[in-house]
């Protein structure tokens, strides 16, 4: 009987009945016997040294059950730097800061005690004599003479110089092309903002001298290895990391943290449990910080638009101190990416990554990929319009023609299977261009100012091959992990090494297995996030769980269903070599009558009487994958706009995106996360941004009263579409969809603004956001030039 | 210090003494032991707290507890009858209107006064009645599709 | 995020209410909403030490009309402002700005009488409460009083109402035969405060404003009335070119301040864009 295939099917989330209940398992709403809870004293300076601590009082404050400073955490290292550049500068970043803090929020002091409201109460009473230097955040003074010293290891608060692309040939471009264009690129500061501010509890066992660590977590393989071996000198096996529900990461929720390193370091000296939860007033200061650059970008161009050279010399802010994987994301995971879909004879781009008194900054939905297709496409539209050509033509004459197995591009990475043409047309159709042009210009004529961008994107997902990584200075390997155990009764435990904290895994993952085994997914529960029962995994971010993560399950699957047809040989007195897996039976080839259902198998292998020889009871199989290759989904997408000429608003009026992420397991879950992507790369084009006032060091833009989350009515519904080039790299042919929609739409929205104000004169935004004063103030600036 | 403050919450009588510093949103959590309303801001913009207190919908983060002494209460938890889920929460699940989950319970339960107040709005009138609700993960797009769907069935039954 | 300790009082009497206030002076703090207060104590900004709770006295929430005037108590929240049959018959832009503060939420709990003797720089009631020509009525010591309100505001977060008083009572009158009025405003994306905001009550008799009435707010430290516009538009037409003309006055007499909104430039832009934009829809919507 033939089933409807369960990959590629929509179907509604296992996950959501206990979301929608109220039944969320979040690890602030855990409560143990003995829980105290935690509170941390901060920098409020963005550059201080510390004279002195004084606990005293703090420590007779009612509830309070002890207090510790930096000093009282002997033996214990700095939070460590994942991923090494050559001649990086790695300064030392405690865990509770002991001579100098270099950001506003950096953590000085632990307060725990009965209640939460008693540990603030204390915390307000410790005394720190603080002896304020001056400070700088600005990305592109940090490294400027005269600028503040931060680090002693970091001579002009440089952490790192790199460089990728062939400079000479970059510059033989430049001398031959007809046509350069030079524009100054911003990458504005984000906040992560996931809903569920981050939190920990820590437990340690005195019977067993056994910790549990419950915290917001991305990858509680990496977070426990890091804070175990790195940090605290621990035995791993002592520790269990759970990361329960998590609301949403976005990345932040990836690295090593200071507060959770403190708690685990302080339940053993308490031998109580530990809490702390995260305001969101902390969140904004001491969740990484993602993006901010500043660079300088030059296109050059044949007369008739084909282009010759891109050189790209960026500033990264990487903020006071490496946070865990901070120096991948300028370098690595973003100048690879400059070649886009575009055939580019040549690029040279440099980064010099800077040492600020900011939050630390590290992945942000995107990481580096976006910082990319932003200055690309903004490029793409800036040499379009200074050869006066159509965005559109410009793209489809430089676009990468299709290729299925292959393309080497001139920034080191080698694309899978592209088709990046036919995503344009499609998009290009849905949207009617050649209508809206002439809509455009009959609006123009009523004074009205519409406008349309595109960006027509590549990423590299499915992070990631770990000889290829770790030749580039990863000091981790990126495969995942993935075990299968069948039950006596036929009945599947799935241990990912992913982690879901909004992505759906739940639901995906049993897919993948159901449509493996043909068994309902009912009987199929999806474990992940727990160190205590699942395999050591890398985890979730780069849009790598089920490309990676779902592969590791699959193979698993197929070592499962070969010992089965061994089992189920044997039973039929069959030769295993003429058995095959067909619906959830083994069947003899060309013998339907003669098949043994999973089940069957499943008991068998625990009741093994009747059983091959040298053949090992039982049905459960660990396999870890490593990809030979990154994925690279692409696609195009489209805004249109509406400007308020007297005020600068920018209306999105449709926001357009046909995205090719290859095969695809559930297209509403897939859709969900376009949609999300979508909006926070609206939101860095319009409204979000992390200010710091240039003389305090203070984070102005630090609540959601002032940093501008988006909103239900600042967003249109998006109309998505796809394309489905299925990836090599993997056996399930999907490539990756977590990040695809905010690495695609910063820039869409950007050119349709440009577009909509080029009537004015207006050609650049040399920052984001476009908030109202911005758009307003261009387009005055470029009427008065006119 | 302390004061002693009753009230019902999903139609179960609680009963606390409480410093009066307490917010709401706390007393649920911590006293009730009731976790699915949820603390996502500090500057009342967030809506993840927000449940019902005698009939309107509140930022539980921004009420003390103390204030709502004899109040009937309804959170998340309360919404689903005898083990039937509440139209809104059945469209969310439908519409595919949540991701981590996290904002989840409090969108639900501005859904649920708006629904009331408006049992047909518009999707501008949907939009605009989310301004106190964050999401991160959504881009509201299924958000606003699942309250749709809900206010269809809700007025065909 | 917890608020310091205080003393939590629910009296039951203005009279009870007064006495509280009497007592701890400084250190107590009227609760009426709390939309305002109570984040700010959650961050301890503010940490008073005795909190007064209004909203057990009775006969503090409500609206009705007395003789062309819409009475509305202090306690009333900003959803019965929006949604009340009187003040939408009697007086829509108090409705229409009632309902673009904050957000469902925070209009079930906000009060009219909160917002006003907070006097938040962004608030929109304050600009509507200048245009309207309203009065607010205090008790106190030594009895009640009224106060005007042009001369409620006094500065950033400063009102005419004394320490040891209290706001009861938003007495707005009616608007008048042959008057529209109107209330635009710039919300800031985020916390949906004013960036600017503008009232205006235009009467237009034969095709000439009679009298005009603007209140700004947003822009500076205070709600203020734009006289310059009021002068401007005063005997002149409701044509755009008049309009436009009056409109260029609404930035004269504000202490625009800088900030992440806005530089005062901008800040002076919009004033004017908006104030020709609630001029023009007090126009039409006279009746």
């Amino acid at each position: 009987m033939a089933t409807a295939r369960l990959l590629g099917a929509s179907i509604k989330r296992r996950e959501d009945p206990r979301f929608i209940t109220g039944k969320g398992n979040y690890t602030d709403d855990l409560k143990l016997p003995g829980l105290t809870h935690a509170v941390f004293v901060r920098s409020p300076h963005a550059n201080a040294k510390i004279r002195r601590i004084d606990t005293s009082k703090a420590a007779k404050s009612p509830g309070v059950v002890a207090i510790f400073t930096g000093k009282d955490m002997t033996g214990v290292n700095s939070l460590p730097c994942g991923w090494l550049l050559p001649e990086l500068k790695i300064p030392p970043h405690m865990p509770l800061a002991t001579d100098a803090a270099h950001y506003v929020g950096d953590p000085v002091a632990i307060v725990i005690a009965e209640s939460q409201s008693a540990a603030s109460d204390a915390a307000e009473l410790v005394a720190v004599d603080w002896d304020v230097q001056p400070s700088v955040t600005s990305t592109e003074r940090a490294a400027a003479k005269g600028s503040v010293q931060i680090h002693e290891v970091a001579p002009d608060n440089v952490a790192f110089r790199w460089q990728i692309g062939d400079g000479a040939a970059t510059d033989a471009a430049f001398k031959s092309a007809a046509v350069t264009v030079k524009k100054r690129i911003v990458n504005q500061r984000l906040v992560a903002n996931p809903m569920e501010p981050r939190a920990c509890v820590a437990r340690y066992d005195d019977s067993t001298g056994e910790w549990t660590l419950w915290v917001t977590s991305q990858n509680p393989h990496v977070h426990r290895l890091l804070m175990t071996a790195f940090v605290l000198g621990i035995p791993e096996h002592k520790v269990r990391v759970i990361a329960p529900d998590v609301g949403g990461g976005f990345g932040s929720k990836i690295f090593l943290y200071n507060e959770e390193t403190v708690c685990t370091w302080a339940t053993k000296q308490i031998k109580r449990p530990i809490r702390w939860t995260s305001s969101r007033s902390e969140a904004f200061q001491t969740d990484a910080h993602g993006r901010d650059h500043v660079t300088d970008a030059e296109v050059a161009l044949s007369k008739d638009g084909k282009f010759l050279g891109l050189r790209v010399k960026t500033t990264a802010n990487l903020g006071a101190y490496l946070s865990t994987f901070a120096p991948a994301v300028p370098t690595y995971l973003y100048a690879t990416l400059l070649n886009g879909v575009y055939e580019w004879p040549a690029i040279h781009a440099e980064v010099t990554g800077v040492f600020t008194n900011t939050t630390p900054v590290d992945a942000y939905r995107g990481a580096g990929r976006p910082e990319a297709c932003y200055l690309l496409e903004r490029m793409v539209d800036a040499a379009a319009a200074a050869l006066k050509m159509d965005p559109a033509d410009i793209r489809k004459k430089n676009f990468i023609p299709k290729f299925d197995n292959g393309y080497q591009t001139k920034v080191a990475l080698q694309y899978d299977s592209g088709n990046y043409g036919a995503a344009f047309d499609k998009l290009l159709g849905m949207l009617d261009y050649k209508k809206f042009r002439a809509d455009q210009a009959a609006a123009r004529a009523k004074g009205r100012l519409m406008g349309i961008g595109f960006s027509t994107y590549i990423e590299a997902c499915s992070i990631a091959p770990s000889k290829v990584v770790g030749s580039l200075g990863a000091q981790a390997g990126l495969w995942e992990s993935g075990k299968v155990q069948v039950h006596p009764t036929g009945k599947v435990s799935v241990f990912t090494g992913s982690h879901s904290h909004g992505q759906g895994h739940e639901t995906t993952m049993a897919q993948i297995v159901a449509d493996s085994l043909g068994i309902p997914m009912d009987d199929i529960e999806i474990v992940h996030g727990d160190t205590g029962r699942v395999p050591f995994g890398m985890g979730t971010y780069g849009s790598r769980s089920a490309s990676v993560g779902g592969t590791a399950i699959v193979m698993s699957l197929d070592k499962i269903k070969e010992k089965g047809k061994k089992i189920a040989a044997h039973l039929l007195e069959a030769n295993p070599k003429d058995m095959e897996y067909v619906g959830g039976n083994f069947v003899v080839k060309g013998s339907p009558q003669k098949a043994i259902p999973f089940g069957q198998v499943a008991l068998t292998a625990y009741v093994p009487h009747n059983y091959p020889e040298g053949v090992e009871p039982g049905l459960e199989e660990t396999s870890f994958y490593d990809p030979a290759n990154f994925c690279f989904p692409f696609g195009a997408h489209a805004c249109v706009v509406e400007v308020d000429p007297d005020t600068g608003h920018v209306k999105i009026l449709r926001y357009l995106a046909v995205d090719d992420v290859g095969n695809v397991i559930n297209p509403m879950i897939v859709d969900g996360m376009v949609h999300g992507g979508i909006a926070q790369g609206v939101a860095q084009a319009l409204w979000e941004e992390a200010v710091y006032d240039r003389d305090s060091g203070q984070l102005v833009s630090g609540s959601m009263m002032d940093y501008t989350l988006p909103k239900a009515d600042m967003l249109p519904f998006y109309e998505t579409d796809r394309t489905e080039t299925p990836t090599p790299v993997n056996p399930l042919g999907v490539k990756g969809a977590g990040e695809t929609g905010t690495i695609a739409s910063t820039p869409a929205v950007v050119n349709a603004v440009v577009d909509a104000l080029s009537g004015l004169g207006v050609d650049h935004f040399d920052a984001m956001p476009l908030t109202p004063e911005r758009v307003w103030k261009t387009a005055q600036a470029a009427k008065s030039k006119k | 210090m302390k004061k002693t403050v009753s009230m019902t919450i999903n139609g179960a009588p609680q009963s606390h003494e409480v410093e009066p510093r307490l917010l709401l949103v706390h007393y649920i959590r911590e006293q009730a032991g009731l976790t699915g309303t949820h603390v996502g801001c500090d500057t009342s913009q967030c809506g993840a707290c927000t449940v019902h207190v005698n009939g309107v919908a509140v930022k539980s983060c921004t009420l003390l507890a103390v204030q709502c002494d004899g109040a009937q209460v309804l959170t998340i938890e309360g919404l689903a009858k005898d083990g039937k889920l509440h139209p809104i929460q059945d469209a969310f699940w439908e519409k595919h209107g949540l991701q981590c989950g996290f904002c989840t319970p409090g969108m639900i339960m501005s859904a649920h006064q708006m629904l009331q107040r408006n049992p047909r709005p518009t999707e501008a009138q949907i939009r605009h009645d989310l301004e106190g609700n964050l999401c991160r993960c959504t881009g509201y797009h299924n958000i606003v599709k699942a309250i749709q769907y809900a206010a269809e069935k809700m007025a065909g039954k | 995020m917890y608020p310091a300790q205080f003393e939590y009082h629910t009296p039951g009497t203005v009279r009870e209410a007064l006495d509280l206030l009497g007592r701890h002076k400084d250190d107590a703090k009227l609760l009426a909403g709390g939309h305002s207060l109570l984040p700010a104590m959650k961050l301890r900004l503010a940490q008073p030490k005795h909190l007064v709770d209004l909203r057990k006295v009775p006969g503090l929430s409500g609206i009705k009309e007395e003789g062309g005037t819409l009475v509305i108590g202090a306690m009333t929240t900003h959803y019965q402002v929006e949604t009340s049959p009187v003040v939408k018959a009697k007086c829509p832009v108090l409705a229409a700005v009632a309902g673009q503060i904050g957000d469902p939420m925070v209009r079930n709990m906000g009060t009219i009488g909160g917002s006003l003797a907070h006097a938040d720089p962004a608030a929109d009631y304050p600009a509507a409460i200048i245009a309207l020509g309203a009065e607010m009525v205090a008790e106190g010591p030594k009895g009640k009083r009224t106060i005007k309100a042009d001369d409620f505001f006094k500065g950033l977060l400063t009102t005419a109402l004394a320490d040891d008083e209290i706001l009861t009572e938003v007495r707005v009158p009616a608007l008048a035969a042959k008057t529209g009025a109107a209330y635009m405003k710039f919300p800031h994306p985020a916390s949906r405060f004013a960036v600017v905001g503008v009232a205006a009550v235009l009467s237009v008799d034969g095709g000439k404003v009679g009298k005009a009435s603007v209140g700004v707010t947003g822009a500076g430290t205070k709600a203020v009335r734009a006289k310059g516009v009021e002068a401007a538009i005063t005997g002149k037409g409701t044509d755009a070119a008049s309009i436009q003309a009056a409109a260029e006055k609404a930035a004269e007499g504000v202490d625009v301040q800088a900030d992440l909104q806005g530089s005062v430039e901008y800040k002076s832009h919009l004033l004017r864009v908006f104030a020709k934009r609630a001029m023009e829809a007090a126009a039409a919507a006279v009746k």
